[in-house]
């Protein structure tokens, strides 16, 4: 039995120590907002949030992530600055990629509330969305930002 | 962190349920199940026609015969309903439309997302549906109140008695509502009334994407499901030889391996479990024809080709005599590879067969194929196949293929387990699995006359035809495959002598439309050599299309409004250089000027595109903007990155890796301005791509004097040595 925690909840999960934490996410704990796109490190569809960080979960075992505090893309708030600011923009085109995305994005804001756009394409270099909603995501990232600045929740 | 969830795994294999109370969610409930949960109560909904229900809850349900790829179908098409209908916006809500004769394409005859064509198809079709549906919830109020029903209008969902000042719900009028006769062609609003075509609407299916709470194909799931993983050869036409399932089968969690038309399936109780079986099996492929397949042979191959004649596409004048009177003459080859769609959502599609009937879940763009293929393959009848299709993870062309190859695949593999099961595709399988967009070589020869003026042009194409033994093969006419050829055949430039000849060598790479289809390749030779020809002519790229295009209005509309707003011809920041493009494709017409830097290594950046389109009248701004920006970010991946190659008859590329996607940091600045128009609406969803290349490529040749004629653009080709 592996435990995990995810999202304020505790799961006790009967599955090979070996398996990576997206496919536990998405098959055991029936959560599927968070998506896989290479299993390679390579488009950011899978990102989670473990102890704070944006992580890809198609590269951690879940051996690996036992006892970590560990939020998807269904554990953010609606109220979020970040969520509310992807409605605003209306961001999403296929929606696939929106997940990892946001789950970034989140991340970023917290290490830079006030980044520019050289900094977001430094850190969202590694989400890939084939549908281009690029643009809309750097409008968002800055528009979460001012809303969180004025003391929206983080 | 209070409660504690059991989750293992026999549980949830026999149940689908969490164990521990208070999180059974819907993802364990059929799609259809959840679907109607959260759409309208049982109560007598009023369905006046195959597109909308209304429910007493006042909710509006409208049923969606369009696949919702990203390109805003979910939104765009209900607004049509609701212009006519006078609903409330906040109360649609968005079903996805069974398999049925009444959800067929208006002009293709099946059910089908493709050609850009889903606003303009269903102009009128959309409207009328809740122009009628309106007409009986004001004569179920008229009736109610026993007055007269030109006395009653439609507001935002309710229906008013002006004189009287009553008014009900179309919630409360559901049940009168369903004994009123629907009426005959009741006339649209004129455009000067729309309130809601031509606003800027938000789409209705951002809050489920902003949550995790979309359902995509690979997300569905329900009790006893298993997936698999399917082994396929190495080489396209290739077969099992035999293969030795014994490792693999060991593998922990592996439920059973069989052999299928394309390969060796991998059953297993989770998609890891699958991967490991996969990786363990032994599979000795008869490799086939295509084991010494070489893509440097096959340009040689192609080039070759391309000094023959070839079947006309396009013909007037007399080009021979034209090009001896040329008083210069330019030629040159343009190329481009085959391409992988890469939908961000790999392949996937779930299965469950029985006996007397098949359900499927997938994210197709393609119903009607879909569902005869699962018939034939299954032995059912087509009406005992339901497709149920969830959301996709895009398409771009992938998931409407008239041979319906993931969805067939998947039934057979339900066919020998018995059991409801989801065959997917990892990221590799995707990138090698074929249906590209074919590999293209393009010789050009023109001639210009005294003072520079275009005479006579000759484009011969090489290439495979994609329609060949498809359902659309009546449009290969005279061994011209109309899509090999569109955006050259009926490339808009006036020019008195021009010759446009096809070959199509057969080859064995399937190929598939991949969004712009054809003028994803046309429109970079076309626009690429034309600027080559100002060039040589020693005109502005601009004023040289403008003179060339006097007999085409909305073409010059769109490279005039780009031309203003890229202010081009003003000083650009040092280092940057200017490219334009104009192509029109799916009834739209598109104008880009691409703002380009090279640095000595010879990286590309684009820094700024502005567009102009003129796709008729605009039904959603907001649509219109993302679909440019999304059409010039896939044509950009193309342009700079793309390529599917083959040695020894393998694919070389598998992942993001080696097939590199545009990313954040390589994005342009993009704006978008819509050109006013009258005409009926026209496509959006492909426009936006083909402009974006030679617009980029031009742009590069302004900047280094070196003309991009291949495709991807290559780094070493620029650098300054
Ligand atoms: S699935 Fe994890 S990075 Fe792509
Ligand atoms: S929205 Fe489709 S991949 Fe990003």
């Amino acid at each position: 039995m592996i435990s995990l925690h995810v999202n304020g909840k505790r799961y006790e999960v009967d599955v090979d120590p070996d398996v990576p934490l997206l496919w536990v996410i998405r098959e055991q704990l029936g959560l599927t907002g968070t998506k896989y796109g290479c299993d390679m490190a390579l488009c950011g569809s899978c990102i989670v949030h473990i102890d704070g960080k944006a992580e890809r979960s198609c590269q951690i075992s879940v051996k690996e992530a036992q006892g970590k505090k560990i939020t998807t893309i269904e554990g953010i708030p609606e109220n979020h600055p970040v969520k509310k600011a992807w409605i605003s923009e209306d961001v999403p085109q296929c929606g696939y990629c929106q997940s990892g995305q946001i789950m970034a994005a989140a991340a970023l804001l917290k290490k830079k509330p006030q980044p520019n756009d050289a900094d977001i394409d430094d850190f969202m270099f590694g989400i890939i969305c084939r549908c281009g909603t690029y643009q809309r995501i750097r409008r968002a990232i800055h528009r979460a930002a001012k809303m969180m600045n004025k003391g929206g929740k983080r | 962190m209070n409660e504690i969830i059991n989750v293992s795994r026999r549980d949830f294999l026999r149940t689908g349920a969490l164990i521990g109370g208070g999180l059974i969610l819907g993802f364990s409930l059929p799609l259809r199940e959840s679907f109607r949960a959260a759409a309208t109560p049982a109560a007598a909904p009023f369905t006046p026609n195959a597109f909308i229900r209304i429910g007493a809850d006042d909710l509006v349900t409208i049923i969606i015969n369009k696949s919702e790829m990203g390109q805003g179908v979910y939104t765009s098409l209900p607004m049509l309903v609701a212009e006519e209908l006078e609903c409330d916006w906040s109360k649609v809500r968005v079903e996805s439309a069974p398999v049925a004769p009444e959800y067929n394409h208006t002009a293709f005859g099946i059910q089908l997302t493709g050609g850009s064509t889903s606003v303009s198809s269903e102009w009128e079709r959309f409207r009328k549906a809740g122009a009628a549906a309106r007409e009986m919830l004001i004569a179920a109020a008229a009736e109610t109140w026993k007055v007269n029903k030109a006395g009653c209008q439609a507001e935002k969902g309710f229906v008013i008695h002006e004189g009287t000042k009553r008014r009900l719900s179309y919630g409360k009028l559901v049940e009168k509502a369903a004994q009123m006769k629907p009426p005959q062609d009741v006339p649209l609003k004129q455009p000067k009334d729309f309130k809601v075509i031509g606003k800027s609407m938000k789409r209705l299916d951002t809050p489920k994407k902003t949550n995790g709470s979309a359902l995509f194909g690979i997300d569905v799931k329900f009790p006893g499901m298993l997936t698999a993983l399917v082994a396929r050869p190495p080489v396209f036409g290739g077969k099992v030889k035999s293969f030795n399932a014994g490792k693999a089968k060991t593998a922990p969690g592996v439920k059973a391996v069989v052999q299928i038309d394309s390969g060796v399936a991998v059953i297993a109780d989770s998609f890891w479990s699958a991967h490991l079986g996969r990786e363990a099996l032994e599979v000795v492929w008869e490799e086939g024809p295509l084991v010494t397949f070489d893509s440097q042979a096959q340009r040689e191959q192609y080039a070759e080709l391309a000094k023959k004649p070839g079947a006309v596409a396009a013909q007037r004048g007399d080009l021979r005599t034209a090009m001896t009177k040329a008083t210069k003459r330019i030629e040159a080859v343009y190329e481009v590879p085959y391409l992988a769609h890469a939908t961000m959502e790999p392949l996937n599609c779930l299965v469950d067969l029985r006996a007397d009937r098949c359900e499927i879940w997938t994210g197709t763009q393609s119903q009607t194929f879909d569902r005869d293929a699962a018939a034939r393959v299954s032995g059912l009848k087509p009406e005992q196949v339901k497709i149920h299709t969830t959301l996709l993870g895009g398409g771009f062309g992938r998931r409407a293929n008239p041979h319906s190859d993931f969805v067939i695949e998947a039934v057979q593999v339900a066919k020998a387990i018995e059991r409801p099961v989801k065959v997917i595709w990892t990221r590799e399988d995707d990138i090698k699995g074929g249906y590209y967009r074919p590999m293209w070589y393009d010789r050009m020869e023109a001639g210009l006359g005294a003072n520079g003026h275009l005479i006579a042009w000759q484009h011969t194409i090489v290439g495979q035809s994609i329609l060949e033994g498809t359902f659309l093969a009546t449009m290969v006419k005279d061994g011209v495959d109309g899509s090999s050829v569109e955006g050259a055949a009926n490339m808009p430039y006036e020019i008195p002598n021009v010759l446009v000849d096809l070959h199509t060598p057969k080859i064995g790479v399937p190929v598939l439309w991949w969004r712009s289809v054809g003028h994803s390749h046309t429109a970079f030779v076309v626009e690429s050599f034309i600027d080559e020809l100002a060039h040589a002519a020693g005109k502005d790229p601009y004023e040289f299309r403008r003179g060339l295009l006097a007999n085409h209005p909305r073409h010059l509309g769109a490279l005039n409004l780009a031309v203003k707003k890229a202010g081009w011809g003003k000083p650009l920041a040092k280092g940057r250089f200017r490219g334009i493009a104009v192509h029109k494709s799916f009834g739209s017409f598109v104008a880009q000027v691409a703002e380009v830097s090279v640095n000595p290594k010879g990286e590309v950046r684009v820094h700024k595109v502005v567009c102009a389109i003129d796709c008729g009248r605009i039904v959603n701004p907001n649509t219109i903007e993302a679909q440019m920006e999304s059409g010039i970010v896939f044509g950009l991946s193309a342009a700079l990155h793309g390529a599917i190659t083959f040695k020894d008859g393998r694919v070389e590329q598998s992942n993001f890796n080696d097939y590199p996607v545009l990313r954040i940091n390589e994005m342009p600045h993009v704006e978008v301005y819509i050109v006013p128009s009258q005409e009926p609406p026209s496509g959006v969803g492909e426009p936006g791509v083909p402009p974006i290349a030679p617009a980029v490529g031009n742009a590069i040749f302004a900047a280094t004097g070196k003309r991009i004629r291949r495709l991807p653009i290559r780094r070493d080709e620029l650098k300054k040595v």
